[in-house]
């Protein structure tokens, strides 16, 4: 799994390359927290899941992880992007919910 | 007319071995001609099973993961084997959003994209022996 990013206005977007699971988690985990951390100044966050080749429910972990340690900061957390079958995984644990789609 | 096959192989509960096991099974489906969602729907089960077995079957240390499919007509049925600590309580396992590990931020969904996407799925598990997995998808023509 790569990460990239980019700030736009005062959003932060995290593009999220490759596939997320047990194997790449805790790597991804670490890089994700800190581009957080680096950018509190931040009015949103936005997870681009476009490059997202795989993703199972070790992914739905992690997506729920960030947005409990984002919450503390009150900054939304979005997603957009995602493909059909990651769309799926997203959906049956309701993470819509908490990380609109946009 | 008769459409048969199976193989079996065996590997390290390692996490890089998890997209070993999801490619594996899906090029043995190639031959049902299953769609892309029915792949990527068998690719999800399969990462969700063996990712079980090496984080919680396996979490007191290295063990081996059996790994079996039977293509049998338009079925397709995987058995994702492991001898490690088992499941105290599977019915309680099979709930969605239970995990016994929410420390290490599991959402307790794995067993419930198993079984939704597949057609069939049985927990055959014993504490201390170690836990089966039997999951069968089916290949719908003209999908
Ligand atoms: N192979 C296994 N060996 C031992 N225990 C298991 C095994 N598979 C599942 N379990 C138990 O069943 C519970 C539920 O599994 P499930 O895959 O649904 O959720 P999870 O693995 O905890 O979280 P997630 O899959 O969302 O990362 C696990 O927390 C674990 O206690
Ligand atoms: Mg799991």
């Amino acid at each position: 799994m790569e990460i990239k990013y980019k700030n736009y206005g005062r959003s932060l977007i995290v593009y999220f390359y490759g596939e997320l699971d047990e194997y790449s988690a805790s790597e991804t985990k670490n890089i994700v927290d800190r581009l957080i951390e680096d950018n509190l100044n931040s009015d949103k966050v936005v997870f681009d899941l476009s490059g997202v080749t795989f993703m199972d429910s070790t992914g739905i972990g992690l997506l729920i992880g960030r947005y409990k340690k984002v919450r503390r900061f009150n900054i939304p957390i979005y997603i957009q992007g995602a493909s059909v079958a990651t769309e799926k995984v997203i959906e049956i644990a309701g993470i819509y919910k908490i990380m609109p789609k946009i | 007319m008769e459409n048969k096959n199976k193989m079996r192989l065996t590997f390290d509960s390692l996490s890089q071995n998890e997209s070993f096991a999801r490619s594996v099974v899906s090029c043995f489906a190639l031959q049902l001609n299953p769609s892309i969602s029915e792949i990527s729907d068998i690719k999800t089960a399969v990462s969700e099973a063996v990712t079980n077995a090496i984080v919680h079957g396996y979490s007191q240390g290295l063990g081996e993961i059996i790994l079996e499919c039977e293509i049998d007509g338009n079925k397709l049925h995987i058995n994702i084997i492991d001898n490690g600590i088992g499941i105290e309580n599977v019915d309680q396992a099979l709930e969605p959003f239970f995990t016994t590990r929410e420390e290490d931020e599991r959402s307790g969904m794995g067993f419930t994209i198993m079984k939704s996407f597949m057609d069939e799925v049985k927990i055959d598990s014993k504490k201390g022996l170690g836990t089966k997995v039997y999951m069968t998808k089916v290949i719908k023509t003209d999908s």
